[in-house]
């Protein structure tokens, strides 16, 4: 078994996450190269293995603790997974459930981790990773040393797998430990509906830290309501309660697809364009000439916003 | 309830990063170190609990450039104890180092709730809490958005992609990574800053650096590649105001 990939399978409320799939493809490749075989470990929703295609194999593992995600339960399932089967390196998505497993299996079983990575190729025996660093800044190229390995690995890295026939199910009885847990679920909220959806927009005015403080906004709104679009943002705006949650953009807000997406201090975090990359026109005002954001965007001005947004609103 | 509040220093992204000669590293010499943000909500999350239930704010550093500052910041914004644990070393210290000597540093206090950042910029080998929460046997659940306490147990919100949460009951002791704060960090005036600084109290705790390592060995850091650039829009704030709107125009959801 040395030489298997292992795939966790992430999923919430009963709908497997894209990125699973794209670890899938990976794991196969991955598993090509060494000789080895792609296996996908999904814990507590049995009925969703067939919507796993590509792998070798899915383990199938199901308990009551299971059903509803917690980091506790999971981690002692995948720990036992990981006993059983020793694989050669195991691949989860760097989503919620990929921050809290990816550093605890690291602990508990003691094998190496490689966060936020992007890149993962197999060198000779070893795993070679590059992951994110610096907010997007900088990657780094590192080497696995030893037998196993962990990778989480950032949304949208992979192409999801090509497809390929259903791989064979096989259930796992679950360990005893998941009858004595510290953590309890105890209910799915689910997002509040906004007052405007910005995933339908097609034009989005986002607004980014480099808005300074909240009264600044006034007029970046006014410009917003002059071109008749929604005003969006980065995290930071929604941490600060500067304008409401289901205007936020990016990997823990909504994903967004505009065909013109204009912002205004927004340095471009890898969550935040994860959540709007695709978008068909991408405009970026900011200060700073090296910003991430100016990688993704089509066209882009250092302009001071305070001059620019003003600038824009006289002349619509 | 007893809480720990774990605090590092990372580069301030602002500034633009270089490399150091063998290129496995940011020249650290030049640097500007900040208060990584995470660890910021963290703190703010730990008072907010401490003020609904009582009990005290330990908040603890690792040594790193400036985090005098930090912790003289937190004790001025109500943190109780300020502990700062040395001998970690200079340069990158990875989060397993650091999990390991908090870890260390734990098994002698008494503790309840341990309340860290999520993540940080340079947690390339993993996040603190959830290593931090193995390595004590202790619960963990990270990307939190609200700590409510209540006797022996908390209730966390988790936050997921697109804006979906879920509701966690979790027997103390335990660990948590906060995303956010339910409100924005409180800002501490530059007096009380000062006042804290005269006071002094920050307890230094020279520690001994854990053994063994990561596993991962950095060949080097470099720039993305750029795949694309925008094209710069340059000239007077006029000027560039009119590009922009041709090409707004040009898409046609103007009208």
């Amino acid at each position: 078994m040395a030489n298997e990939i292992l795939v966790l399978a992430d999923h919430l409320g009963g709908q497997l996450s894209d990125a699973t799939l794209e670890l899938v493809g990976k794991a196969k490749e991955l598993a090509g190269a060494t000789g080895g075989q792609a296996v996908v470990a999904l814990l507590g929703a049995p009925d969703l293995a067939g919507q796993i295609t590509g792998a070798d194999t899915v383990l199938t593992m199901d308990h009551p603790s299971l059903a509803d995600y917690t980091p506790e339960a999971w981690e002692k399932a995948l720990l036992h997974i990981v006993n059983e089967r020793q694989p050669r390196l195991v691949l989860i998505a760097n989503t919620t459930i990929g921050m809290d497993l990816g550093a605890g299996l690291s602990a508990v079983w003691g094998a190496p981790l490689v966060a936020y990575a992007v890149r993962l190729e197999a060198e000779g025996g070893d795993i070679v990773a590059t992951a994110q660093v610096y907010g997007g800044k900088l990657l780094a190229e590192v080497a696995i040393s030893g037998d196993r390995a962990i990778c989480t690995v950032v949304a949208g890295s992979f192409p999801a797998g090509a497809g390929g026939g259903s791989p064979g199910v096989e259930s796992l009885a679950p360990p005893s430990g998941l009858d004595d847990l510290k953590t309890s679920f105890l209910t799915m909220v689910e997002p509040e509906g906004g007052d405007v959806d910005i995933t339908a927009a097609e034009l989005l005015v986002s607004v980014g830290r480099g808005i300074g403080s909240q009264d600044n906004l006034e007029e970046v709104q006014e410009l917003a309501d002059t071109l008749g679009a929604p005003l969006s943002a980065s995290r930071p705006i929604t941490d600060a309660g500067w304008l409401p949650k289901t205007r936020q953009v990016g990997k823990s807000g909504l994903k967004v697809k505009p065909k013109v997406y204009l912002t205004f201090g927004i340095s471009g975090a890898p969550e935040h364009l994860e959540g709007m990359r695709d978008a068909e026109l991408i405009i970026a005002c900011n200060t700073d000439a090296a910003a991430p954001i100016f990688d993704v965007a089509h066209y882009g001005t250092t302009v001071d916003l305070f001059d620019l947004v003003p600038a824009l609103t006289d002349k619509i | 309830m007893r809480i720990v509040v774990p605090i590092k220093q990372t580069p301030d992204l602002v500034e633009e990063l270089e490399l150091n000669d063998d290129g496995t590293d940011v020249d650290r010499e030049f640097l500007k170190f900040v208060l990584s943000e995470w660890d910021d909500q963290a703190m703010e999350e730990a008072l907010l609990v401490k003020e609904a239930g009582g009990g005290e704010v330990v908040v603890v550093g690792f040594g790193d450039p400036d985090v005098e500052l930090s912790l003289y910041t937190a004790l001025a914004k109500g943190a109780d104890r300020a502990v700062n644990l040395t001998g970690l070393g200079e340069g990158w210290i990875d989060s397993h180092t650091r999990a390991s000597a908090l870890a260390t540093w734990l098994s002698g206090q008494e503790v309840d709730l341990v309340m860290a950042g999520v993540q940080a910029v340079d947690d390339l080998d993993g996040q603190l809490p959830p290593l931090l929460a193995a390595m004590l046997g202790w619960p963990h659940v990270g990307v939190v958005i609200g700590v409510e306490g209540k006797d022996n147990t908390i209730q966390v919100s988790q936050e997921f992609g697109g804006g979906k949460a879920t509701r966690l009951e979790v027997k103390l002791p335990a660990v948590i990574g906060v995303q956010a704060a339910r409100q924005p960090p409180r800002y501490a005036s530059i007096t009380r800053i000062r006042q804290a600084q005269q006071a002094g109290g920050i307890e230094d705790v020279a520690v001994t650096k854990p053994d063994g390592d990561t596993g991962i060995t950095i060949r080097r850091l470099f720039e993305p590649e750029k795949t694309g650039h925008a094209e710069m829009l340059t000239g007077s704030p006029e000027d560039v105001a009119d590009r922009i709107l041709d090409l707004i125009r040009s898409k046609g959801v103007l009208k």
